[in-house]
């Protein structure tokens, strides 16, 4: 069974490195460099959700804050320009402390109370981002921070959908590892125990306050890691990027592929990213249509489309 | 001093706002106390209900009432709209939540589902009827001139008729829920759904009702909204929908009474930070008073009333 499975994973790994190639155009590569993007992104809610079973859905807010942290740092605003692998890991170590700060208060909660103040967060979030630029001016308001610098390594800065397609998938590849020696981690074992019975988990020695609190740090990181990728890929980040809506299609993106899988998750991107752009052709129907095969998959694949194996359980059910 | 002046008025627009959230949080707190799902749908069905009274206040100043007396067309748009909306959420709990259940999904399933169909129906509005916003002529109803003076505070007809009609169908529902024999299957169901099926009770057509009852509210709300900001739009349903949900949490969700405590009391809340912080911040007040209460007290302000609460 390994060998086969490792088989796929390298055939799948060649295809992504190819693609960009074989693409027919800039607009491809575009929307693979997204979902490359947003798969790193729902890698981090997959912690939360998938593995320790607590529902977040403001998770879009460590998003913003990883974007808003990047886009002050480097950037004309306050006229900081920090180079790019310096800037990565401060804001990945401040949005882990946000994850914590506001995992901490809320962890007494259980199921859908947690994913309500998670709600709140959110959108308390949003608005801090639009509202903040008086009395002093933090994040200009609705109007967001522009002139970003591109992420640079070595005195090459990256410009093409090409380079940041590379870019995005070493990131992705990262952050994939990372949640593969997680998932089977003692602290992922810990998470996986809280999800399937936290009184059981608790009994058998494991400090669940404490675990939930890694749970939140560790996604609200990969999430901050994503928004400075975000960032620096647009050159300019809005308040608007940071919508109650992206949680939900964040968190779609977890459920749809099979909660608690790495591959589903992936999937899940690339399904989300790619479906509306596929209806593009439909142009103002791509959203109904996208609506619609919500709710059909939905129905037709209750558990999502790969259940993983040993997880039969979905989160707070 | 100009502030302490205009609190009072303040408080008024408040109390107005906060019963309709209250009449839109019951269909979120009926539906959740039965089903423990968030149907997120449920803000797109009083967006809903605000175009049906739009389209049928409009047709009636062209047709000059149709011979219908003035005081009739109130009712008239929110016999409309409640009908509309009710069979739209039945419709929707039918075909969107009820296949997924049944199955056995997890918990995440149907709330997905129906994040589909808010985007679906969102869309299919928007599709049908224009982006552009539609405008209520309300002042054709309820004139700007038309107001009571109670101690300096001017209280215009429109906000005593929202008000009281909030008001006036929160306590049907709630005579229907606690003197009825329907009512007392849903509140069967929601205490224990097993046993209640065991007792006889039928327990689709209980969630039917259900979704029917508190679909028909959100879209009565929808009426009033759009009365009272005049200009509606395909996207109204999102902010309302999420305050609403809000206040039912605030209240403490499957609780009926809570629902519209918690309706009136962000209200309340809102028009304070209006008053005394700034209008930016209204929602930022009302989401962090939210996660205060839930922090200090995570059953709400009167307790949840749900199916195995601690069961999760």
């Amino acid at each position: 069974m390994m060998p086969k499975r490792i088989l796929l994973a390298v055939a799948l790994g060649l295809i992504a490195i190819i693609a960009p190639l074989i693409a027919p155009n800039d607009y491809i590569v575009g929307t693979l460099a997204r979902i490359c993007l947003y798969a790193t992104l729902a890698l981090g809610l997959n912690i939360v959700v998938g593995f320790a079973g607590l529902l977040d859905i403001g998770y879009v807010a460590f998003f913003g804050i990883g974007s808003y942290i990047y886009a002050l740092l480097c950037s004309p605003h306050f006229g900081l320009h920090l180079p790019f692998l310096l800037a990565l890991p401060i804001v990945v170590v401040a949005t882990a402390l946000c994850g914590i700060l506001i995992g901490a208060p809320t962890l007494r909660l259980g199921g859908d109370y947690l994913a309500i103040v998670t709600l709140g967060f959110g959108e308390i979030t949003y608005l801090l981002l639009l509202n903040l630029d008086r009395p002093v001016n933090i994040t200009n308001g609705p109007s967001g921070i522009i002139g970003i610098d591109p992420p640079a390594v070595l005195g090459y800065a990256a410009s093409s959908n090409t380079q940041y397609y590379y870019l995005f998938l070493a990131m992705l590849a990262l952050v994939l590892v990372a949640s593969r020696r997680l998932q089977h981690s003692r602290i992922g074992w810990a998470w996986q125990a809280i999800r399937e019975d936290e009184l059981a988990a608790r009994t058998m020695g494991i400090n669940t306050m404490v675990a939930k609190l890694q749970a939140f740090a560790v996604g609200a990181s990969f999430a901050g890691f994503a928004g400075a990728l975000l960032a620096s890929w647009q050159r300019s980040v809005f308040p608007e990027n940071f919508l109650f809506t992206e949680s939900i299609n964040v968190l779609a993106m977890v459920i749809i592929g099979g909660m608690g899988s790495l591959a589903g998750v992936i999937l899940g991107a690339a399904i989300i990213v790619a479906l509306p752009e596929i209806f593009r052709e439909f142009l103002s129907y791509r959203l109904l249509v996208f609506g619609l095969m919500l709710m059909v998959l939905m129905i037709f694949r209750p558990q999502g489309i790969l259940v993983p194996r040993g997880a039969r359980r979905g989160a707070t059910q | 001093m100009d502030m302490i002046q205009m609190l009072p008025q303040q408080l008024v627009f408040g109390l107005a706002l906060g019963a309709v959230y209250g009449l839109i949080a019951l269909g979120y707190t009926m539906v959740y106390g039965i089903l423990l799902m968030i149907n997120f749908a449920h803000g797109e069905l009083f967006m809903i209900g605000a175009y049906v009274g739009w389209a049928v206040l409009t047709w009636l100043i062209n047709a000059q009432l149709g011979g219908l007396h003035p005081i009739w067309v109130l009712p008239m748009l929110l016999l409309m709209a409640m009908s509309v909306t009710g069979v739209l959420g039945v419709a929707l709990e039918r075909f969107a939540y009820r296949p997924l259940y049944t199955r056995g999904a997890t918990r995440l399933g149907p709330l997905i589902s129906a994040v589909g169909a808010s985007i679906f129906l969102q869309n299919a509005v928007m599709l049908t009827q224009g982006a552009r916003m539609k405008v209520y002529m309300t002042s054709l109803l309820f004139p700007r001139n038309w107001y009571v003076n109670i101690a300096g505070v001017r209280i215009s007809a429109l906000v005593l008729v929202m008000i009281s009609v909030a008001l006036l169908l929160m306590w049907l529902l709630n005579t229907f829920v606690q003197r009825t024999t329907l009512g007392r299957c849903i509140r069967s169901v929601a205490e224990d759904r097993e046993a209640a099926a065991i007792m006889g009770v039928n327990v689709r057509q209980v969630i039917s009702l259900t979704f029917l009852l508190g679909s028909a509210l959100g879209g009565a709300a929808g009426v009033l909204v759009g009365l009272y900001y005049t200009q509606i739009d395909f996207f109204m349903g999102y902010s309302a929908g999420l305050k609403a949900f809000t206040a039912a949490v605030l209240g403490g969700i499957g609780n009926l009474k809570g629902a519209m405590l918690g309706g009136l009391m962000l209200g309340v809340i809102e028009s304070l930070a209006v008053t005394f912080i700034n209008p930016a911040y209204r929602d930022v007040v009302a989401f962090a008073v939210l996660i205060l209460v839930l922090v200090f007290r995570p059953t709400g302000l009167l307790g949840e009333s749900v199916p195995h609460a601690n069961k999760v």
